[in-house]
């Protein structure tokens, strides 16, 4: 039986041009929705249907798109799980965090506790779906990955680490067919709150490499943090772990 | 005698089958796109065309012009004659001699094809080819000696029926070459379709020493973007493919295939030969891509052309330097063709290989191939004291930095040119920020809609502003706004603009005395002609003029002019990079070493790059305005 999988995608921005294209991560989250179904594979959009940026991700080879059409002020996440819990999916695909709006990355949360499904967070590849799991590999840093199996349905974030979209072809892209439906009208409170302003590099906490040679640099560009700061608790009882954590943040001096 | 009608009957009957050959050959053709031409008038401009601007091609091989000259005057003037003396039987002696001069005429000229193919060169099919010096001789010879009756030499009636059966044969042989095999798909299609070809070109500016090389526009509108069959091409496209008579000049010029990459221009036209017939490479009887056997290739008018006839390295792998078209006697259009297929691939597939992709989208979100932030265009210009059109909006000379203000190699060749511009007090202001890519690596690599999009915006800026001239240092960008931006320009921003390259501008400022340069006094010097700058837009002269302006005598390689070898920068090649056995900038490099120079003077950035990218020791490349600022006489005041 094939599985019903969902991309979800949105407007995204170049970070250096700052102009509107297709979302690195969601992009990804295309890619992989077509390796595991094809053009079975449904995507998703609230937002405007007009949008030309959409015709980037239905280069890929979408025939078409649904739009939960919404004006921009409006929250995605009210369209989204309203529609969500109407498709009965076995996997739905997003971005870690989209590269507009607010970017806070809480979409798949939210989406996730509505539906009452468990989120996978920072995917890098589903390798197989069967008998109603699927193996995931989740994405670590460096390069690492840590194999998983989860129930479906789930919603899982894909990871910068996963297959990179394939290029958008403009023939297809402009002849794809935009499927636009209402979508809800909730006004977004906490965006309406806010307000824009260009970001102020921050100064970067330097590194100290004491390397001398390449191979040296090499090695601590990318080997796991040797020592001893990290631990792993396994056994401890919880307020162990719990002191533990709370030792480390006022070392770190997130909480004083 | 009973059978003296035979080798009329004959003459007629070949002559009929051939028609109808012809007949449907021309409907393979009109399964192409439609295009219109003017059909009347280049009909009646055909006959010129063939005379001046064909033959000024051939011209290039002495040997092969005079030979075609006798074959096919000989055979043409033979064929209407043959009709009014063996057909209608007109009895006038004068007429019959006239025949045997034609016919002489033809035989001289078939000897010596028959003598170039006793040992053909690598570049020349062989095949059916190889016969075609015999069936002329055979056509020569048989109506030679069923002529001398007419003209009075020997008696009517000479040999009997013996000979009348030996002609007989010989009519079969050679007009079955000569009128069934022209209808038929034989070598003499060449000249039936190269006639007609001639006059249904789809580039007509070409005739008459004029040059027609901006790409189409592609139309975004169609069911397919590009050419995905053969019959997507247009009409005209599908006759001039036809028009091909594998002598291989193409082939012998192209970069690509000396490099072993797998492309032979001539083995392209070939398959889309086979694609606008239908068939099989089997009986292609030329040199084969490098590296790919011969005879697998199939394919017919309503097939995808990369689904089996042609392979898509093969199409990524042409820098689109036009030496095949330069070249080329038949006046074909390669790179038309190839971009056309491109186009299919990038705008319907997505199929752009290796960076081409990663490069066409970062140049649509940046209007830069790097990916650069667009507000950073100008950085190296923070030192130059420029004018900006937006707070300048009128100046002579409008500066077209191109997309070397990204790299710091191309900077160089920036600032040497801002530097003799500022000596000269030339009134000079650039677009800065405002400027974008010019659309040409997008354009190649058959992305014609980024291509499109980036020419009206840029346009949309330029039209803002008042200026004479342009003036770039990149032959690309330069090519663009001469010869393609016309195509968008609706309203008029570059009328009555000149456009320039930095080679010519200087020229004229060197000429006019507005530059005082120092002789040179480095060693031996020679000099790159970017395809670009040459072939594109046929400026040899200046460039040559300046390096001779400083007293350099320019060792000039082999390749040089219109011959020009590439430096195998163009078409996206680096980009798309197909692997080949060699490199064809090391090629490059190698002919500059051969003529013992120890500097190349080039005129192009991406040329530099790619012969800069050639391991040392090598002679030293340098722009030719770097050249010229190391020579500026300094006022003292
Ligand atoms: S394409 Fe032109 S140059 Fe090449 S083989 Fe044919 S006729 Fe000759
Ligand atoms: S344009 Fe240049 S590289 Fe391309 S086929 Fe012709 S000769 Fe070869």
């Amino acid at each position: 039986m094939p599985h019903k999988i969902i991309s979800l995608i949105s407007v995204g921005r170049h970070p250096q041009s700052g102009r509107a294209r297709r979302s690195d991560q969601d992009g990804r989250a295309v890619e992989l929705g077509l390796k595991l179904s094809g053009s079975q594979l449904e995507v998703v959009h609230a937002g405007d249907s007009e949008e030309p940026v959409l015709r980037q991700y239905a280069g890929m080879g979408l025939a078409e798109i649904t739009i939960l059409e919404q004006d921009q002020s409006m929250d995605a996440v009210a369209s989204l799980s309203t529609y969500l819990a109407s498709r009965d999916a076995d996997i739905v695909l997003t971005g870690v965090r989209s590269e507009s709006g607010e970017s806070s990355g809480m979409v798949p949360y939210i989406l996730a506790e509505a539906l009452g499904w468990p989120l996978v967070a920072r995917v890098a590849d589903i390798v197989e779906i069967k008998d109603g799991t699927a193996e995931v590999l989740l994405a670590l840093p460096r390069g690492q990955r840590r194999a998983a199996t989860v129930k479906l349905p789930f919603i899982a974030t894909i990871d910068s680490a996963a297959q990179e979209a394939r290029q958008s072809a403009y023939g297809p892209g402009l002849r794809a067919n935009m499927v636009a439906q209402s979508g809800a009208n909730e006004l977004d409170e906490l965006r309406a709150n806010w307000s824009e302003a260009p970001a102020k590099p921050r100064p970067k906490r330097l590194k100290m490499v004491k390397a001398k040679t390449a191979a040296d640099r090499f090695k601590a560009a990318t080997a796991k943090p040797a020592g001893g700061s990290g631990k792993v608790m396994k056994n401890e009882s919880t307020e162990e772990k719990a002191q533990a954590i709370f030792d480390l943040l006022i070392e770190e001096k997130v909480i004083r | 005698m009973v059978i003296d009608w035979l080798p009329s009957v004959l003459i007629v009957a070949l002559l009929a089958l051939g028609v109808i050959g012809a007949l449907r050959r021309v409907n393979l053709w009109r399964a192409g796109q439609p295009e219109k031409v003017n059909l009347i008038a280049g009909l009646l401009a055909m006959p010129n065309r063939y005379l001046k601007d064909l033959h000024h091609v051939v011209e290039r091989d002495k040997y092969m012009s005079r030979t075609h000259v006798a074959t096919g005057g000989g055979f043409v003037l033979s064929m209407v004659l043959v009709l009014v003396v063996h057909v209608f039987n007109v009895q006038e002696r004068i007429v019959a001699w006239a025949l045997l001069g034609a016919l002489a005429l033809m035989l001289i000229g078939a000897f010596f094809v028959f003598k170039r193919r006793l040992n053909p060169p690598e570049r020349l099919s062989k095949g059916p080819w190889m016969r075609l010096p015999k069936s002329l001789i055979t056509f020569a010879v048989t109506f030679i000696v069923l002529t001398l009756p007419a003209a009075g030499i020997l008696p009517e009636g000479t040999g009997g029926v013996v000979l009348i059966v030996v002609l007989s044969i010989g009519i079969v042989i050679g007009l079955g070459e000569l009128l069934f095999g022209m209808g038929w798909g034989g070598p003499m299609k060449h000249a039936f379709a190269g006639a007609l070809h001639l006059a249904f070109h789809r580039r007509p500016e070409r005739f008459g020493g004029g040059r027609s090389t901006g790409l189409k526009p592609a139309n975004l509108e169609g069911a397919v973007i590009g050419v995905a069959k053969p019959s997507d091409f247009k009409w005209n496209q599908l006759l001039g493919f036809d028009a091909c008579v594998q002598c291989g000049k193409c082939q012998a010029m192209c970069p690509a295939f000396a490099a072993g990459q797998p492309l032979n221009p001539k083995k392209l036209i070939q398959d889309m030969v086979v694609g606008l017939a239908g068939g099989t490479d089997a009986n292609y009887a030329g040199s084969p891509y490098p590296g790919k056997e011969i005879g697998n290739a199939k394919g017919s008018p309503t097939e995808v052309i990369t689904a089996g006839l042609v392979s898509q390295e093969t199409l990524w792998s042409c820098t689109t330097c036009r030496a095949c078209v330069e070249e080329c006697p038949m006046m074909i259009e390669h790179v038309d063709a190839i971009v056309d297929m491109r186009r299919f691939l990038t705008m319907e597939k997505g199929e752009t290989p290796n960076k081409g992709s990663e490069v066409l989208e970062n140049i649509i979100a940046t209007d830069n191939p790097g990916g650069y932030a667009p507000g950073s265009r100008t950085n190296w210009a923070a030192d130059q004291n420029l004018a900006v059109m937006k707070e300048k909006k009128e100046a002579d000379v409008l500066f077209w930095v191109s997309d070397g203000a990204f790299d710091m190699r191309s900077q160089r060749i920036l600032r040497a040119f801002v530097k003799l511009m500022k000596h000269a007090n030339v009134d000079v202001a650039i677009l800065g920020d405002e400027e974008r890519d010019s659309g040409d690596v997008a354009r190649r690599l058959g992305d014609d809609a980024t291509f499109q999009s980036l020419a009206k915006r840029n346009l949309a800026t330029l039209g803002q502003y008042k200026f004479k001239k342009i003036v770039t240092t990149d032959p690309h960008a330069y090519h663009c706004l001469r010869n393609e931006y016309a195509d968008f320009d609706a309203n008029g921003a570059l009328e009555g603009v000149e456009v320039l390259h930095h080679t010519t501008f200087l020229n004229q400022l060197v000429q006019s005395g507005a530059l005082k340069l120092d002789a040179f006094k480095g060693g031996k010097v020679t000099y790159h002609d970017p395809c670009y700058l040459g072939r594109y837009n046929g400026e040899y002269e200046a460039p040559r003029e300046l390096l001779r302006s400083l007293g350099i005598e320019i060792a000039e390689m082999e390749r040089s002019g219109f011959r020009s070898r590439c430096c195998g920068g163009g078409g996206g090649a680096p980009i798309t990079d197909i692997p080949g056995e060699r490199r064809i900038a090391d090629m490059r490099m190698e002919d500059v070493t051969e003529t013992g120079a120890e500097l190349v003077a080039v005129g192009c950035q991406q040329c530099t790059a790619m012969l800069e990218g050639v391991v040392e020791p090598r002679p030293e490349v340098k722009d030719i305005s770097e050249i010229l600022v190391g020579q500026l006489v300094e006022e003292v005041h």
